[in-house]
């Protein structure tokens, strides 16, 4: 049942995400493409060099390419530091891993910490444990207090 | 014990954090320091960096080492660029002018819609070769903006010339002229 759930799951989200591969808009690119020359993305650039960009980008759509097709294009005449997010292959790959491993680190080093805190914690809790004081003690205290406070 | 594992942790901490800090400050100190344009505004002239790329009409590919022997203007620009449009004219006029004499104007378009640059080829009747370059080339060079062009001599070596912006504005085009002589002499 919980495979199944699962399997619908991302069958939801592969959809608009195969969806946007085939039919990709410009407002869509230009937050994933940059401009050589400004070094931001598209949307947030209207330098000459990014107007050519934006419109380069505009004619390929009309022409039927694919988002995948359209940032082929772009890298084969820009190289790959046009794209935006870096490729999920070979060195850049790094760049999407580093920052999981160090969340998983960061998650176990919390969690570490957090088990040593209640372990240390443990003595106090059993002082808090014991009963109320003897009658006789608490006496004693109240005499030795009242005595202080004189 | 664990003191010591306390210990080592802080130690490995501040470890990391120093090798962060050097490489920022050892990336803030090498940057552009060997580009092209660095080394001609020093004064050193060795030799240009090699490339292999490929022509804008899609007909083969062209490297500074096939021109070996000839004097080379090295210029940067792309279709985007208005002053490259008002300058492309005077270099083609320089590559017929002087092309008898082995002077060979090789126009490299970069950061640019390859298909425009073609179109701003063809619009301007321009006959020196052009090729297409990554984004990288302008950092290799130490390029800023276009239109920019360097010159080498007959032997690849770099010219101790270097003109930022068109060929044609006003000191730039006594730049130029010298530019081209010096490249020519070798």
């Amino acid at each position: 049942m919980r495979l199944l759930a699962a399997a619908a799951l991302a069958l939801a989200l592969a959809a608009p995400a195969l969806a946007s591969d085939a039919h990709p808009t410009l407002a869509e690119l230009e937050g994933q493409v940059m401009c050589p020359i400004c070094h931001t993305t598209l949307d947030q650039s209207n330098s000459a060099a990014a107007q050519r960009i934006k419109a380069f980008i505009v004619r390929r759509i009309r022409a039927g390419d694919s988002k995948s097709e359209i940032e082929d294009r772009l890298v084969r005449d820009f190289g790959p530091s046009i794209l935006a997010q870096p490729p999920k292959r070979g060195f850049d790959l790094l760049a999407w891993l580093l920052p999981i491993c160090g969340l998983l680190v960061g998650a176990l080093a919390v969690g570490f910490a957090a088990w040593r805190w209640t372990r240390t914690r443990e003595p106090e809790r059993a002082l808090a444990a014991v009963g109320p004081l003897d009658p006789q003690l608490e006496r004693r205290l109240d005499e030795e207090l009242r005595h202080f406070d004189e | 014990m664990p003191r010591l594992v306390k210990l080592g942790a802080q130690a490995l901490a501040v470890a990391a954090v120093a090798g962060l800090f050097a490489l920022l400050v050892w990336r803030v100190v090498h940057q552009n320091r060997n580009t092209v344009a660095v080394q001609v505004a020093h004064g050193k002239t060795g030799p240009a960096p090699a490339f292999n790329l490929p022509r804008l009409d899609g007909h083969g590919r062209v490297s500074l080492a096939s021109l070996r022997g000839k004097a080379v203007i090295v210029n940067f620009w792309a279709s985007w660029c208005a002053p490259c449009k008002r300058e492309a004219p005077q270099l083609e006029r320089s590559w017929k002018a002087h092309s008898g004499q082995g002077l060979v104007v090789l126009g490299i378009d970069a950061n640019d819609v390859s298909g425009d640059a073609r179109h701003f080829a063809r619009k301007l009747g321009l006959t020196y070769p052009l090729v297409h370059a990554p984004t990288t080339i302008w950092d290799d060079w130490g390029v800023t903006g276009v239109p920019e062009t360097f010159f080498v001599d007959r032997r690849g070596r770099l010219v101790d010339v270097h003109v930022a912006g068109p060929v044609l504005d006003g000191g730039n085009k006594a730049q130029f002229e010298r530019g081209i002589r010096l490249a020519l002499r070798s």
